[in-house]
C-alpha cells in the first residue's frame, strides 16, 4: 500500500498549492503542406491540423479526469509559417494566420504557436513578408502566437532583424491599443530559440522534429514555496536539496501525463519541459519562492543568486524524473503573470535592470513587461539586443516580450485577463541607443560558438 | 485499473459506510482501507479495484465528490499511477 503521508502530500499539492500540468502541446509539421498556390496551402494546413489534433482536447480532458490532475492548456505548435509560405507565388502569410486561427477554434485549443520566422543569420524567402504581417496577424486573431528568432550562439545576432522587431512590437501594440495592447503579449523575440518548446507565446515546431509530437510543460511554483515554508530556517544546501526533491515529484507527474497522452493519441512523446511556470493566482508565484528563501521583496539585492539556485535545483531534480527533457526548462519570470512580481514591480523594488540580470541565470528573458507607450522603436530594439547578447554569450535561450502601453505612462496599468495577468507600466532608461541600432549588420558569433 | 480514494473532513458517523456503499453498488472492490483521526479531522484512504466496475471512472469520481459535498467532506478519487510515479523511483 502507498504511504498515507505521500498520498496526502500529493492531494495537498494539487488542491492547495496549485500543482498542475501547464500545457500539453502537440507539435505538427506543416512542411508537407507547401505548394505554389497559397489557397491550396491553407486548405492543406487546416486539414492536417484538424486531423492530427482532432482528439487532443478530448484526450487531455480524459487524462485530467482520470488522474485527478488539472491540465490547464491544450495547445498546438506548427512549423514556422515563414517556411510554409516561402514556396508560394503570392506570399501572403495573413491568409495562413487566419487559417491557423480557424484550425485552433475547430480543435478547441487555447493557443496555436508557430507564426514564426528564423532569421538569426539573415532573411530567406517568406521571412520579411511574415515579419511585416505580424502586427495585423496578431490584431485580427485571438489564438495565434508569433515568435522571431533573431540570434544564436552559432551565428551571432542579426541586428537588421532586431531593428525591425522594435518597430513590429510597437505596431502590434498600436493596432491593439483598444484591447489593452494585447498584440505584443502574443509575440516573443528569441535568441537561441528551442525547437521543442511547449510554452506560449514562443512555441513552434522545429524543422528537426518528427511529423507530429507531444511535448508537456509542468508547473508548480506553489508547491516549491510551500515545501520551503515547511522546512523553516535551514541553510541553502538544504534549500537546494528540498527544491530538487520537489522538482523531481512535479516532473514525474509531467512525464506520466506526457506518456499517457502520447499513448492515447498515438503520437510520439517528445519532451517534458522542466520549467516552473507561475500564474497570477495567489500562491503560484516564482517571486514568492525567492521571498520565502529570505528576500524582503523580489528585486532586492540577492535576487539573482536566489534565482540561480532555484533554477539549477529545478533542473537537477527534474532531469532524473523524465526520459527526455527539453524546451526552455528553467524558472520563468513573466512579470504580469506572477502575483509576487506584480507586487514587486508596483512597489518599485523590481526594476527592468534587475530583471535583465535575472535572465542571465534562468530560462527565457524579459517576459511580459509593460513599458511606457511613448517608448521609441529603437529603445525596444536595444532591449532586444541586450537580451539577445546575454543568450548569445551564455549559450542559452533568451527572449523579449515587452508590451508598449499605448497612451499610458509609468505607474498606470495594463490588464490582459486570464493567464497573461496584469501589471504596472515599468520605467525604462530614456537615453537614446538610436545610432547603435541604426548601424544594422550582424554581431558576429562569439568565440564560444567554435566548439568543434 | 486501481484508484486511490481520499476522504478528508470532520469526523461524522457513517463515512466509511457511505463511501463503501457507492463502491459496492458499482461492483468496485475495496482492497485496502487506512484511516486516522487527528483531533476532529478525519482522513481515510481507500485503495479500490475498478476492473469489474459498472460505471466509467469519471462518473464514479463525480459521484463520490457529490457524496462528499453532501456530507461536508473533501473526497478525491485518483488513478493510483499518479502516486506511484511521484513517490516511487
Amino acid at each position: 500500500m502507498l504511504n498515507t503521508k505521500d498520498i496526502l502530500e500529493t492531494i495537498a499539492m494539487i488542491q492547495e498549492e496549485h500543482l498542475d500540468i501547464r500545457t500539453i502541446t502537440m507539435g505538427i509539421s506543416l512542411l508537407d503542406c507547401c505548394d505554389s498556390n497559397i489557397d491550396t496551402v491553407c486548405q492543406r494546413v487546416y486539414d492536417k491540423i484538424t486531423t492530427r489534433a482532432a482528439r487532443l482536447v478530448e484526450v487531455g480532458n480524459q487524462i485530467e479526469k482520470e488522474y485527478g490532475i488539472p491540465i490547464i492548456n491544450k495547445r498546438i505548435s506548427v512549423t514556422p509559417i515563414a517556411m510554409v509560405v516561402a514556396a508560394c507565388t503570392d506570399r501572403n502569410p495573413l491568409k495562413l494566420a487566419h487559417t491557423l486561427e480557424k484550425a485552433a477554434v475547430a480543435c478547441g485549443v487555447n493557443f496555436i504557436g508557430g507564426y514564426s520566422a528564423l532569421v538569426h543569420k539573415g532573411f530567406a524567402a517568406g521571412d520579411r513578408e511574415l515579419i511585416e504581417s505580424i502586427p495585423e496577424a496578431l490584431a485580427t486573431t485571438d489564438h495565434v502566437c508569433s515568435s522571431v528568432n533573431i540570434g544564436s550562439t552559432k551565428s551571432g545576432i542579426n541586428m537588421d532583424a532586431v531593428a525591425e522587431m522594435g518597430h513590429v512590437v510597437r505596431r502590434c501594440a498600436e493596432l491593439t491599443a483598444d484591447r489593452d495592447c494585447i498584440g505584443p503579449a502574443k509575440l516573443v523575440v528569441f535568441c537561441n530559440a528551442p525547437e521543442d518548446n511547449p510554452f506560449m507565446a514562443g512555441a513552434f515546431h522545429g524543422v528537426g522534429e518528427p511529423d507530429c509530437v507531444i511535448n508537456v510543460g509542468v508547473s508548480g511554483p506553489g508547491v516549491v514555496r510551500a515545501a520551503l515554508e515547511k522546512a523553516g530556517d535551514c541553510d541553502l544546501t538544504a534549500v537546494a536539496d528540498l527544491i530538487k526533491r520537489t522538482a523531481f515529484k512535479i516532473t514525474r507527474m509531467g512525464q506520466l501525463v506526457a506518456k499517457e497522452a502520447s499513448r492515447r493519441l498515438n503520437v510520439p512523446f517528445g519532451i517534458v519541459d522542466l520549467s516552473l511556470a507561475p500564474t497570477p493566482a495567489v500562491g503560484d508565484s516564482v517571486a514568492h519562492i525567492l521571498e520565502e528563501m529570505g528576500l524582503e521583496c523580489c528585486g532586492a539585492h540577492g535576487t539573482t543568486a536566489a534565482l540561480a539556485l532555484l533554477n539549477d535545483a529545478v533542473k537537477k531534480g527534474g532531469v532524473m524524473a523524465s526520459s527526455h527533457v527539453g524546451g526552455l526548462s528553467g524558472a520563468f519570470i513573466p512579470v504580469t503573470e506572477d502575483a509576487g512580481m506584480i507586487a514587486a514591480a508596483r512597489s518599485g523594488c523590481l526594476r527592468i535592470e534587475k530583471l535583465e540580470a535575472m535572465t542571465a541565470v534562468c530560462s527565457v528573458g524579459l517576459d511580459m513587461i509593460n513599458i511606457p507607450g511613448d517608448t521609441p522603436a529603437e529603445v525596444i530594439a536595444a532591449i532586444i539586443a541586450d537580451e539577445a547578447a546575454i543568450g548569445l554569450i551564455n549559450s542559452k535561450s533568451t527572449a523579449v516580450r515587452v508590451i508598449p502601453a499605448i497612451g499610458k505612462q509609468v505607474g498606470e496599468e495594463l490588464s490582459f485577463g486570464g493567464l497573461l495577468g496584469s501589471g504596472p507600466v515599468m520605467p525604462l532608461n530614456t537615453a537614446s541607443p538610436a545610432r547603435f541600432i541604426q548601424r544594422g549588420g550582424r554581431i558576429p558569433a562569439p568565440l564560444q560558438s567554435l566548439k568543434n | 485499473m486501481r484508484a486511490v480514494i481520499t476522504v478528508i473532513g470532520k469526523d461524522t458517523v457513517g463515512i466509511l459506510a457511505s463511501v463503501s456503499a457507492v463502491c459496492a453498488e458499482h461492483h468496485i472492490n475495496v482492497l485496502e482501507v487506512t484511516q486516522s483521526i487527528l483531533q476532529d479531522m478525519f482522513a481515510m484512504i481507500m485503495m479500490v479495484d475498478l476492473k469489474k466496475s459498472t460505471l466509467p471512472f469519471p462518473e464514479f469520481s463525480d459521484q463520490l465528490s457529490q457524496l462528499g459535498e453532501k456530507m461536508g467532506l473533501a473526497i478525491h478519487t485518483m488513478h493510483e499511477d499518479i502516486f506511484n510515479s511521484m513517490h516511487k523511483i
